[in-house]
């Protein structure tokens, strides 16, 4: 997927003036806050849940390098093989091979956020082999030819005229006097299409929301069942995960299933839960012949042992961007790459380098309502702010800004001194305000003024007129 | 008779700079609610604005400021949650790798409390005597409300002042768009989100905004400014100390307009 995180300014000045996205955003941004309160108010071990999920992952990845050989032993075990990729492009090369093996035309696809990391669809096509997504969101997005603005919900900041449009404009075989009524008639529409295509299919890709050690299962969940039908109906089921899907024991995964469909779309549980367990045996009357896992690193391991192994936690329910006024007001695709929101102002700049993803962590205002909402109990803010740390440290930080922070600073540190500053600053801002009591517009201020007026001070400082007062006292 | 507990002042930086009188408000409500109030000279700001940007040797330089002025006082308290969340829960944090100085933040984070907060649950005050004519709206600025749990004492506490009508907005806790640097940073993203909240709290169809931290107040008010509105910003101390004739609403002059 293409860059364009050091585009962030130029995202966002796009995204305020699109209309369309606005209007998407705005119909969207209540429903999902709403839904998950309803669900966690319901279950009322809720926040229990949440430290033992924080926990579980914890664990996991303090014992990540056990864990992961005993899992992958038990794939081994039920038949399926386990190919290890350092790199995206390792895994763009295992997709291939495996597709290139079995001579495969079409490969059908299970919503997965690793496989648009990856860029598996551009690589498919590029050596002739047609993916074809079967989320709703992300097929009419394969339509449309743009990547997904949301990790769950990835069609998100599309409304449904758009829908109708680009169906219309793409199923040219169909009626073209055919009703748009109503949200069904475009799902009813897309199932007529890519039932042929589930039959079609010669290989199936899902991703995998958990791995389990103790089985060498994964596990899919999803609300239309288009993932079974990706990972059951052709021969071979390839399954994407990074490293940090994995949970030591079935018990665990379900512990964090109860996290994952409440924090992520306020269901108790998403429509279909997906174990799959090696490939077909002798006496299964279905499943698919070949059952691969495809587990990647890219650049996960390198977060572990430091600052950023927190980060690794996250089962990717979406509940940070799903309460985040930034990513209400600028859209996902603004982020610039496959992560949107507070989850991936952390993680982006892990994968592809903070020289590139350094506006993620800064365009927050710590508000912090994605660390209270995480079901994984993930210090957002702080993560972020370790970020804004690296930056200043390798002087990535803009520096006009560096040299503001360098002469406030240098005054802060002085209480005289920068008594007798403010004390000016304060007196001049306050006679110039005095007669409005507000400023339009000063020079240096145009980041507040352009969009608001600035206050004036009341003219005197808190210190001298606390001086003043106790020397009339003694 | 058990002595009056010592009570420290941190002002905050934007309360001196911009607003001393909430400074004022501040001293007459713990005064009122049986502290001795003292205001260390030897403070400036918490050092949020380095900690925020990645400057942690700035941060930890005005952290041991802090630790040294505010040290020997029972209570340190702020009028502010975003100041007192960085004292209480980040500055302790700058000095992983000083044990003695972590041991100092530690005890100085213990004692520091958002303002309103200190005087409901450590002052048990109920009523703070005050009157206000007029509707008000109350945002819960985002670090008093997730990181010290201030929500409800303010309400509590305005509740009791006569002739004062609470009306609460949709979404109150969500953030208005300020976010320190932010606001300067990312001017855009900041104008629209303030854009939505003042569009909330218009529709509550209050006269006056209400909130805890000088730096969302600002942002507020000078957005309704600019949108013409004659909505009154002040912060919650200055209502809670019957502070609001002496001194015109934030970014207004002194006729009220």
């Amino acid at each position: 997927m293409q860059i364009t995180s050091p585009a962030f300014k130029s995202n966002v000045a796009e995204a305020l003036a699109d209309p369309h996205l606005q209007k998407a955003l705005h119909f969207t941004r209540p429903r999902f806050p709403e839904r998950r309160a309803a669900a966690v108010a319901a279950l009322p071990e809720f926040e229990t849940l949440r430290d033992i999920g924080r926990d579980i992952k914890n664990h996991t990845l303090a014992n990540l390098d056990f864990y992961l050989e005993i899992w992958a032993d038990n794939v081994e075990k039920s038949g399926g093989q386990v190919h290890w990729c350092a790199t995206a492009d390792d895994a763009r090369a295992a997709v291939l091979a495996i597709c290139q093996r079995v001579g495969a035309k079409t490969v059908t696809k299970g919503k997965s956020m690793i496989s648009e990391e990856l860029g598996i669809n551009e690589h498919l096509e590029k050596h002739g082999i047609e993916p074809v997504e079967t989320d709703l969101g992300e097929y009419i997005l394969q339509i449309r030819g743009e990547g997904p603005s949301h990790i769950i919900a990835p069609a998100f900041h599309l409304n449904r005229e758009d829908w109708e449009e680009s169906f219309r404009k793409t199923h040219t075989d169909l009626p073209a006097d055919r009703v748009f009524g109503e949200r069904r008639d475009i799902m009813v529409e897309a199932r007529t299409i890519l039932r042929e295509k589930f039959i079609a299919a010669d290989v199936g890709i899902t991703g995998a929301n958990f791995l389990i050690a103790e089985t060498g299962s994964s596990v899919i969940v999803t609300n239309e069942g288009n993932g079974d039908l990706t990972q059951t109906l052709p021969k071979v089921h390839i399954a994407l995960a990074s490293i940090e899907k994995l949970v030591p024991t079935l018990e665990d995964a379900t512990s964090l299933l109860r996290l994952l469909a409440r924090s992520a779309t306020g269901q108790d549980f998403s429509v279909y839960t997906t174990f799959s367990t090696g490939a077909r045996r002798p006496d299964d009357l279905d499943g698919p012949e070949e059952y691969h896992v495809v587990v990647i690193d890219n650049g996960r391991s390198a977060m572990i042992g430091t600052e950023f192994q927190d980060m690794l936690r996250c089962i990717r329910c979406a509940a940070c961007m799903n309460h985040c006024p930034v990513y209400f007001t600028v859209g996902g695709h603004s982020y610039g790459w496959v992560y949107p929101g507070p989850m991936g102002s952390v993680l982006t700049p892990s994968l592809i380098g903070v020289e590139k993803a350094g506006h993620l962590p800064n365009a927050s205002t710590f508000c912090g309502k994605c660390e209270s909402v995480c079901p994984v109990k993930i210090p957002l803010p702080k993560l972020m702010r370790h970020w804004r740390e690296r930056e200043f440290e390798r002087h990535l930080t803009p520096g006009a800004m560096r040299n503001n922070l360098a002469i406030w600073g240098w005054f802060a540190r002085r209480p005289q001194l920068y008594r007798a500053a403010t004390r000016v600053a304060a007196w001049g801002l306050g006679l110039l305000g005095r007669k409005r009591g507000r400023f339009s517009w000063l020079p240096f201020a145009g980041g507040w003024t352009d969009g608001r007026d600035l206050p004036a001070p009341e003219g005197d400082t808190f210190f001298a007129r606390y001086a003043r007062q106790q020397r009339h006292k003694s | 008779m058990t002595p009056p507990p010592r009570v420290a002042l941190f002002v905050t930086c934007l309360v001196d700079l911009h607003r001393p009188s909430v400074g004022f408000a501040a001293i007459r409500l713990l005064e009122a609610a049986g502290c001795q109030v003292d205001v260390p000279r030897a403070q400036t700001c918490c050092g949020q604005p380095a900690y925020n940007s990645g400057d942690r040797a700035t941060a930890r330089d005005l952290a041991r400021g802090i630790i040294d002025a505010f040290a020997g006082y029972d209570y340190i308290v702020v009028p502010s949650g975003s100041c007192g969340g960085m004292l209480r829960d980040h500055v302790p944090g700058l000095f992983e790798d000083d044990p003695e100085l972590r041991r100092r933040a530690d005890v100085m984070a213990a004692k520091t409390y958002e303002l309103v907060s200190f005087l409901t649950d450590m002052r048990g005050m109920t009523d703070p005597q005050a009157a206000y004519a007029g509707t008000v709206t109350y945002h819960d600025s985002c670090a008093g409300l997730r990181e010290l749990g201030v929500r409800d004492q303010p309400r509590a506490l305005l509740g009791k002042v006569a002739g004062l009508t609470l009306t609460e907005m949709a979404e109150p806790e969500v953030c208005c768009g300020f976010g320190g640097t932010f606001c300067v940073k990312y001017p855009d993203i900041s104008t629209r989100m303030v854009a939505d909240k003042t569009r909330d709290i218009a529709a509550t169809g209050a006269d006056t905004l209400l909130a805890g931290d000088m730096g969302c107040l600002l942002n507020m008010a000078g957005r309704l400014a600019r949108e013409g509105s004659n909505i009154q910003v002040r912060h919650v101390a200055e209502v809670l100390a019957g502070m609001t004739q002496e001194l015109p609403a934030i970014g207004r002059a002194r006729d009220g307009r």
